[in-house]
């Protein structure tokens, strides 16, 4: 019994990360359909942000204070990220709306740009963060340990997907993008800067990733490479759960999670990674469209 | 683009990174026995690769081949740091054979077939009689038909999986015996005889924990479970929920690179620590815990023939020395270490044969020690190994290691292990890599 609510445990977990990660991909990707292949690096920008909140509280803030540095830590990594992908929508993905292919091969450019900039700022080997004293260890509950960083991760996945529907959903802004991503045209027609909305849209999925970076501090290396780990997971989260579906993300992210630990739970990591991507292949075949999907009319 | 055409979409990017991701496991998985980069990467830009070096005759050129860009940088240009202070140390008193070394520096960029080529351009158009470099296996591999071809001498720095005896290279890093199996033995007499093995999945963990299994049956201990995880792996919590069922006494680690981050990170999250369960690894030096996290790591052990604290007069000096010239914030680890004597070693072998003839070297080097910052090394004339001491660590809350236990004296290079009667049949496997 202990063991399978802890493997549910390590189910859900892995799929609040696989949601960190697929997040903002779900709004570069899932929504603007820009194939975001610098959305690791994006992650890995979150993850140095981290790295540099921490240095500076060690070398200029009381020790005290030491642990709330990851307090800091996220929204520093969300307006970092966020600028540099303004500067990517900008200057580069702007002028591949339409374009998937090419937009893959240039944002797989500037992801290898953004690594060897990494590299040449911080070295290429591995930076160490400390996890907050708060965040390490584990809670016991009825003689089973839950360790904090995971419940700490699937707070701050809560709390992002919460923010985000109520973004996409409440507010002006949210109604203007999704005005906007249904059918640019109209919105257009009806005295909305789909530009702004374009760039401003971007550099929000750009900070969700760099808020997954910040997350990911905790329990990963943190190194130039770093995010080339995560974006095939990122993509298969946003793929399987419906491109163009938030809700579909968490569902795809959580379903993923589960069955990835069940299967490695049973085999092992090696083949728990084949067997979820078998999966994932035959789901595709049942659901081309990924867990939820729009019904639409549109030709393409 | 249309909601229908994603699935491709993923499968055109899952292959996309499947290439890049192979790509990048051929470095990986090739440094198996090797992975122990050192620090400061971005001083790469020594020397242009292909440059005519002039020598004049009071000067005898010896060839360093590192990658000095690309993925193994990382690791490699610090051993060819090393391997400058050597040569400059020897030119200080003199030189060898009373005449200046020049190094001919060439960059193997991390591509095996460069290492080749580099190296027979070394050969054949500088005319050195040695060259030092390597850290990969596979950077190994692809020089040893052409220094055998040429003729030609190579002193290659890194522990590696053993099995290989060529007559045109001397292997200064650690064979399997100077490693492995004593970290094993102390394991189990120290800390318990159920291990569990844990290792990324590729030749090298299996290779190495086939024979830790042998080994640990036959001085009846047990094995209490063997997983493997992909590399670049970053999940570790089924894993932990497995260790934790399984409550061994101790962790046999062979994990290469990041994962090792991710899994000390988990494992210490997941509340089970040093004292509960020990973990021993193999290839996590000192400039891996500086990427872990030493509050994470503290209380772990690593098998090595050298660490940075390593108490030897030798040491004091080669540290200060080394972090003099190349900068305080520097770390030394195994590898470094053995960068920097392989290159005392061959001087002292050409001292001895009075000549740089690559044969006549080879015949003297039997034999030859040098008092290394890790303790006296001995170069064994039939199999070209090293006899270096066997040092198991344990990580401080500093990120250096405190020496816990050591073979006193230097053990004898068995890259066959044919001493052992449990690694019979073994060998043959390990052979056919």
């Amino acid at each position: 019994m202990e063991g399978i609510i802890a493997q549910i445990f390590n189910g859900i977990s892995l799929g609040s990360i696989l949601l960190l990660i697929a997040l903002g991909l779900a709004i570069t990707f899932g929504l603007m359909n820009v194939i975001n292949m610098a959305h690791g690096e994006l992650i890995m920008i979150g993850a140095y942000t981290t790295y540099v909140v921490q240095t500076i509280f060690i070398n200029y803030f009381p020790e005290g204070l030491f642990d709330w540095y990851f307090l800091f830590a996220i929204p520093a990594a969300f307006i970092l990220a966020a600028l540099i992908g303004l500067v990517m929508e900008v200057t580069v993905i702007r002028f591949l709306y339409g374009r998937p292919l090419d937009s893959l091969l240039a944002t797989f450019g500037i992801s290898l740009v953004l690594q060897q900039l990494a590299r040449s700022i911080f070295g290429a080997p591995n930076v160490g963060v400390q996890s907050p004293e708060l965040l390490s260890g584990a809670v016991e509950i009825f003689s089973m340990s839950f360790p904090i960083s995971r419940i700490f991760i699937l707070i701050l996945v809560a709390l992002c997907v919460g923010f985000m529907f109520y973004y996409f959903y409440k507010t002006g802004n949210g109604r203007r993008i999704r005005a906007v991503m249904q059918n640019r045209d109209m919105a257009a027609s009806l005295g909305i800067s789909t530009r702004k909305v374009d760039a401003s849209t971007f550099a929000i999925g750009a900070g969700f990733a760099g808020v997954a970076g910040m997350a990911l501090t905790l329990i990963g290396p943190i190194g130039p490479t770093l995010g080339t780990a995560y974006i095939i997971d990122a993509f298969m989260v946003v793929v399987v759960g419906g491109v163009g579906m938030l809700l579909g993300t968490v569902a795809g992210a959580l379903g993923i999670g589960v069955f990835n630990t069940i299967f490695e739970y049973f085999t092992d990591a090696s083949m728990g990674r084949v067997l979820i991507f078998v999966l994932i292949i035959l789901f595709l075949q049942w659901k081309p469209n990924g867990l939820f999907s729009i019904n639409t009319r549109k030709l393409d | 683009m249309s909601v229908k055409k994603s699935g491709q979409v993923l499968f055109m990017i899952m292959f996309t990174c499947l290439f890049i991701f192979i790509a990048g496991c051929s470095t990986n998985q090739e440094d198996s026995r090797a992975e122990t980069p050192d620090d400061e990467v971005e001083n790469t830009e020594v020397e242009d690769s292909g440059e005519e070096v002039e020598v004049e005759d009071d000067q005898i050129p010896v060839g360093i081949l590192h990658s000095l860009s690309g993925t193994m940088a990382m690791s490699e240009s610090s051993v060819r740091d090393a391997e400058l202070l050597a040569i400059e140390e020897i030119n200080e008193e003199g030189g060898v054979l009373g005449k200046e070394l020049v190094p001919v520096i060439e960059d193997g960029a991390s591509d095996w077939p460069t290492f080749a080529e580099r190296a027979s351009k070394l050969l054949q158009q500088d005319e050195v009689p040695v060259i030092f470099g390597g850290w990969t296996s596979a950077s190994r591999k692809a020089m040893k038909p052409v220094v055998e071809n040429n003729n030609g001498l190579l002193f290659y720095p890194v522990q590696y999986e053993g099995m290989e005896s060529s007559p045109n290279i001397f292997y200064n890093g650690a064979a399997p015996n100077q490693q492995i199996i004593p970290a094993v033995d102390w394991l189990m007499e120290n800390k318990g005889d159920d291990i569990f093995l844990l290792g990324s999945d590729y030749v090298f963990p299996r290779v190495a924990n086939n024979a830790i299994r042998s080994q640990v049956e036959a001085k009846g201990g047990t094995i209490a479970n063997e997983q493997y995880t992909p590399l670049g792996h970053t999940d570790y919590n089924t894993i932990i929920s497995r260790i934790k069922e399984e409550d061994p006494d101790v962790i046999f680690n062979t994990l290469n690179g990041d994962s090792n981050v991710a899994f000390f990170k988990q494992l210490h999250d997941a509340g089970i620590s040093s004292e509960d369960i020990p973990v021993m690894s193999v290839s996590v030096a000192e400039e891996e815990i500086q990427g872990i996290g030493a509050d994470v790591i503290e209380g772990h052990y690593s098998s090595w023939n050298y660490y940075q604290s390593t108490e030897t007069p030798e040491n004091e000096e080669f540290v200060s020395s080394f972090k003099e010239t190349y900068g305080e914030d520097r770390v030394i680890g195994d590898p470094i270490e053995a960068g920097y004597f392989m290159v005392h070693l061959w001087a002292k072998a050409v001292e001895k044969a009075g000549t740089t003839d690559v044969d006549a070297v080879k015949e003297a080097a039997d034999g030859i020690t040098y008092d290394a910052p890790g303790g006296t090394v001995e170069i064994d004339g039939e199999n070209q190994h090293v006899a270096k001491t066997v040092r198991i660590g344990e990580v401080q809350s500093d990120g250096q290691f405190e020496e816990v236990w050591n073979s006193g004296e230097p053990v004898e290079p068995d890259p066959y292990l044919k001493e052992y009667d449990w690694a019979e049949g073994i060998s043959e496997d390990l052979t056919d890599e």
